[in-house]
């Protein structure tokens, strides 16, 4: 591509032909983290705490320390999150291919369903049926499950109960299908974790995780504003915080849009 | 121990007995109305500074000096020295201390002095640092002060003799009527019966007329030898007898007499006089009720007739039975120790015929007493000296 | 008999809230034998070991055979009041400002005479009895109680200058998550405060009890994670101004000590939520009860910590919690000292094993939540400072006074 298309696109996006949308959660003290048994490690809370705020601590200027874990807030899932990506090359956020940050996606809108069934598991069928209408996933997208379940309050976004939490997600065979057969850069959702609130009970467990991860490939949650999004043809930018030999980490998701 | 053990104090002299005036309060230090003590003592016995060679000195408000350091701050170069802390009872046992000294030719003349002042807030310094049992155990209910803790005592006394405030009222009305007399008295004004009852109170039973006032003022005498006053051609009062005890009575569960009821008898033995020969008596006033008690505990009636005492004797410069000629603390002022030599100061002069408009006519034989200390739950200090002008 | 204090009325927005002020501190380093048992609400009075003889004030030889041997030990209660008064313009502030104050000459059955608070419902000549309790200055004072129960006991305006009583006040419990909090919130609640904020963290996550505390009259939850400094701020800058009493129910434990543990993530939680949650509550909080120790019939009157035991002794078996429970201990007595110009309590409850999950494989005695919320209301209208509840505690507290060495050998098991 030529350096002039490249101006052509930053000039698009200062004069808003290209839309630029923010997939991201504000990072706050406040937002929902995932929840594992408390025999586990837990992920640490986001905590900002104040250096000094125009006062004795520093007369001029306002900074905070901030710690969180890597999987807190809008994050990025790499392979070396999971068992199954352990091995692979250049599977940390750090080594990563820096090219593999900038990706279109298609948005699969399951919003509907969602609302009836806390527990909607996305099939392969329903993503057959997205193509059906929009066409055939391209390599090396990422699929965006779209089910506005980032417009809850916190308790519905969590949404735990005595036997775990109640979120959508991908069942096993179509994260099985999504990465062989359709060659998916990654897969985002809005819920707290790539994977349903139940998907403990799948088989394997955890399929989002599993075969993302296995495979080499990317994992975003927490997203959020899905739902202005074209169902094909925007463009992902989320390049995670370079951590050593990091899981993941929270980032700023934004979406280049163009005009139909 | 019995009386006859202890050696008279023969040749034992007083002499120049001096009153710097109280004022309420004073921007001056201690040192500086204690200065002003010692001025008024050389001047007055036409002596100089050098000529003391003993000092005994009392004060609350001195801060770090004692009697050492004030040598220094003097220019004295004294061969006898003493600092007495104890309160009302600093001038007899400071009187009693001295007495000996120049008897056995220790010191030749000690200047006996007690000053302090009154900066605003000093009064109330003097009471959170008065001892260890009241910073312990008194001063952090209430902090009322000596005032509480005299109101215990005296609700107690009241009660079980059937003493009434008008019977206690008797004794301040009088010392007013004699300040009235005294210029240097701080109250300038009457008080009548009616008024001291309906007084605001204070600590119960103890109102605004059963209190002194805190204030800044210095008392000071001169002890030394008859030969020595003679040479000086020094007016001067005979010792005649003196006692002195500490926390007497230690079981009586609330103090209803003082040290005074255990040495009465030695101290009129001493004197070989009695009660009744006495033509001034200065008591330790500062509460009324304890003037009352140390009516009874001095012999002048017995213990539980102090109400009937005062009832029948007009205790005025004139009356029957004079007392606290000047005033007393009552109605002059209380310069912290100072207040303790202001009955013997002023009982000096009265036995010197040099008392001024609160003479009493041909008065030659005195009694003053101290009382001091309220460590805890009562005073723990008491004393009392019986002695003789020229004209006796 | 007492007339029962009245639910004070809204502030007055145009009056200047008094500032506190505090009664006579200084004592000897002896005196403080009481106030080690007026910590604890114990009653006692040095007692010659020679002689056996009971000598009030503090001494430093028995003033009967002049022993120097003179042991605080726990004395009879009883005695008679020989003469009272009414002190009505003292030269100190503190008493100025609340006279008029009674005060009464008392002669205990075994011996000394006392200089003490009277409570109104005591009268002279008869029997009273006598407890020692912290003043707001922090300091030991002898109060004499009529010797029965008397009308409105509790509301005596001299004595609930001794103690602090939840009656009207509003308290802040810090976590209502933990079933401590929760039986804390009710009992105070049942104990007379005005309204009990129960805090919670993480509102999204349901817990076990919710139901409980929501729709209570008088219980208001409100979002409060401890170690978020944040949160403790917003809090505090909605309800600061009218926290009474803040009891802090912050409950971290996971069992290990240091070689079975891999990291520091699990130390570094139970730092965060203990003890930096400590430290983010008390900059939040304290100041503004500092200011308010003198703020009326709902004045700011006291701080609660509930810490483990093994805080005074560490047990292995949990010992980097136990260390994080020293550290608070440590904290407390710093804030003790800096909550002290208010005349604001801090008060620690020192607990064992407490009937909850995270000591499920502990073999019993171990203590009901609904005791440790018990003993904070007891304590409180108690005045005391430091409480040991349940067994355990108590056991522990007693083999560390007798020999730290061995207690330290018998909790390595």
């Amino acid at each position: 591509m030529q350096s002039k298309n490249l101006l052509e696109l930053a000039s698009a996006i200062s004069s808003g032909a290209v839309r630029v949308v923010d997939l991201t959660f504000t990072l706050s003290p406040d937002f929902p983290v995932i929840v594992l048994p408390p025999e586990f490690g837990q992920a640490a809370p986001v905590r900002i705490q104040e250096i000094s705020r125009y006062d004795g601590r520093g007369p001029a200027w306002y900074w905070n320390n901030v710690t969180f874990g890597e999987h807190t807030g809008t994050h990025f899932d790499a392979p070396i999150h999971w068992f199954t990506g352990k091995d692979l090359p250049n599977n940390a956020v750090d080594t990563m291919p820096s090219k593999d940050m900038i990706a279109p996606a298609c948005v699969i809108d399951c919003s509907a369903q969602a609302a009836q069934d806390p527990d909607f598991v996305l099939t392969v069928p329903d993503v057959e049926a997205w193509e059906t209408k929009h066409g055939r996933i391209p390599d090396r997208h990422w699929v965006l499950l779209r089910t506005d379940w980032s417009k809850k309050g916190w308790r519905d976004y969590a949404n735990l109960r005595d036997d775990g939490a109640h979120t959508p997600g991908p069942n096993p065979a179509v994260m099985k299908w999504l990465v062989e057969e359709r060659g998916v850069i990654g897969f985002g959702t809005e819920t707290i974790g790539t994977d349903a609130g139940q998907a403990g009970h799948f088989d394997p467990p955890y399929p989002a995780h599993h075969f993302l991860h296995g495979a080499g490939r990317y994992g975003l949650q927490c997203l959020c504003n899905l739902d202005q999004l074209p169902a094909t043809g925007a463009v992902i930018v989320a390049s995670p915080l370079k951590i050593k030999n990091g899981s993941g980490s929270p980032l700023r998701v934004i979406a280049l849009v163009g005009s139909t | 121990m019995t009386n006859s053990l202890r050696a008279p104090y023969d040749g034992v002299v007083i002499a120049a007995p001096v009153t710097i005036p109280y004022v309420r309060y004073s921007i001056e230090s201690a040192q500086w109305w204690i200065g002003r003590a010692l001025s008024a003592l050389v001047a007055q016995a036409g002596i100089k500074a050098s000529d003391i060679d003993g000092m005994c000195v009392s004060s609350f408000t001195m801060g770090t000096d004692s009697g050492v350091g004030l040598t220094q701050h003097f220019g004295l170069c004294v061969r006898w020295l003493d600092t007495i802390p104890l309160g009302g009872a600093s001038a007899i046992a400071g009187l009693r201390k001295a007495a000996r000294a120049v008897q056995a030719r220790d010191a030749d003349i000690v200047a006996c002095i007690a000053g302090d002042t009154n900066h605003v807030d000093s009064f109330r310094l003097t009471l959170e640092n008065f001892s260890r049992f009241n910073q312990d155990a008194v001063y952090p209910y209430g902090a009322g002060g000596a005032n509480s803790s005299f109101a215990l005592i005296a609700r107690n006394y009241m009660r079980t003799f059937g003493v009434t405030r008008e019977d206690v009222g008797r004794i301040a009305v009088a010392q007013r009527t004699n300040a009235l007399c005294n210029p240097h008295a701080l109250m300038k004004t009457p008080l009548t019966m009616e008024q001291y009852l309906a007084a605001r109170p204070i600590s119960d039973p103890i109102h605004l007329f059963d209190c002194v006032m805190p204030c800044a003022g210095a008392e000071a005498f001169l002890v030394m030898r008859e030969e020595t006053a003679t040479s000086l051609a020094l007016p001067a009062v005979r010792l005649l007898s003196t006692i002195e005890r500490h926390n007497a009575f230690a079981d009586d569960p609330m103090q209803v007499r003082g040290g005074w009821a255990m040495d009465v008898g030695e101290l009129y033995a001493m004197a070989g006089v009695k009660p009744d020969d006495l033509d001034v008596v200065q008591t330790y006033d500062d509460y009324p009720v304890i003037t009352m008690m140390q009516f009874e505990d001095l012999g002048f009636c017995r213990k539980g007739e102090g109400a009937a005492f005062v009832r029948q004797h007009d205790l005025t410069i004139d009356g029957d039975f004079p007392h606290n000629t000047s005033g007393g603390q009552l109605s002059v002022g209380q310069a912290g120790a100072a207040g303790a030599y202001l009955g013997l100061v002023e009982g000096l002069r009265q036995v010197l015929g040099t008392a001024g408009p609160t003479q009493v006519g041909n008065a030659s034989l005195a009694l003053a007493s101290g009382f001091g200390m309220i460590n805890y739950d009562r005073g723990l200090a008491s004393g009392a000296a019986i002695f003789a002008g020229p004209s006796r | 008999m007492i007339d029962p204090i009245k639910p004070p009325r809204r502030k007055n927005p145009l009056l200047r809230t008094r500032l506190p002020a505090l009664p006579p501190r200084p004592r000897s380093r002896t005196s403080h034998g009481f106030t080690r048992a007026a910590a604890e609400g114990r009653f006692v009075l040095q007692r010659c070991e020679a002689c056996g003889c009971f000598a009030y004030p503090a001494r430093e030889a028995c003033p009967s055979c002049l022993f120097d041997g003179l042991t605080f030990v726990e004395a009879p209660r009883r005695g008679m009041l020989l003469a009272e008064t009414t002190a009505r313009v003292p030269s100190d502030v503190y008493f100025r400002e609340r006279a008029p104050w009674r005060i009464g000459l008392v002669k205990m059955d075994c011996g000394p005479t006392i200089v003490a608070h009277l409570h109104a419902d005591c009268v002279e000549g008869a029997a009273v009895r006598m407890s020692l309790q912290l003043d707001k200055s922090g300091q030991a004072v002898a109060f004499a109680h009529p010797e029965g129960e008397t009308a409105n006991m509790a509301d005596d305006k001299q004595w609930r200058e001794m103690t602090a009583d939840p009656k009207f006040r509003r308290v802040l419990v810090t976590n209502g998550r933990s079933v401590i909090g929760q039986e804390a919130a009710v009992a105070l609640r049942a104990a007379g405060a005005k309204t009990v904020f129960v805090g919670v963290a993480e509102p999204w996550r349901p817990f076990a009890g919710e139901n409980l505390l929501r729709g209570q009259d008088g219980i208001e939850i409100v979002t409060l994670d401890a170690a978020d400094e944040k949160v403790v701020a917003d809090l505090a800058a909605d309800i600061g101004g009218k926290v009474d009493i803040l009891v802090n129910t912050t409950e971290y434990v996971r069992p290990g000590g240091l070689l079975d543990r891999r990291g520091t993530s699990i130390a570094r939680d139970e730092i965060d939520q203990a003890y930096l949650g400590f430290i983010n509550l008390a900059q939040a909080f304290g100041p503004a009860m500092r200011m308010r120790g003198a703020d009326g019939i709902n004045s700011s009157a006291a701080w609660v910590n509930i810490l483990s035991v093994y805080a005074l002794a560490n047990w292995p078996a949990f010992g980097a919690y136990s260390a994080s429970q020293a550290a608070c201990l440590s904290l407390s007595h710093s804030l003790r000292a800096e909550l002290r110009p208010g005349g604001v309590r801090v008060m620690n409850l020192f607990t064992g094993p407490v009937d909850t999950e995270w000591f499920q494989t502990v073999p019993p005695p171990k203590v009901a939540p609904r005791a440790i919320a018990q003993a904070i209301v007891s304590g409180l209208k108690g005045g005391l400072e430091e409480m040991y509840v349940g067994d355990v505690a108590e056991e522990i507290r007693q083999r560390l006074a007798a020999n730290p060495k061995a207690l330290e050998r018998e909790l390595d098991r």
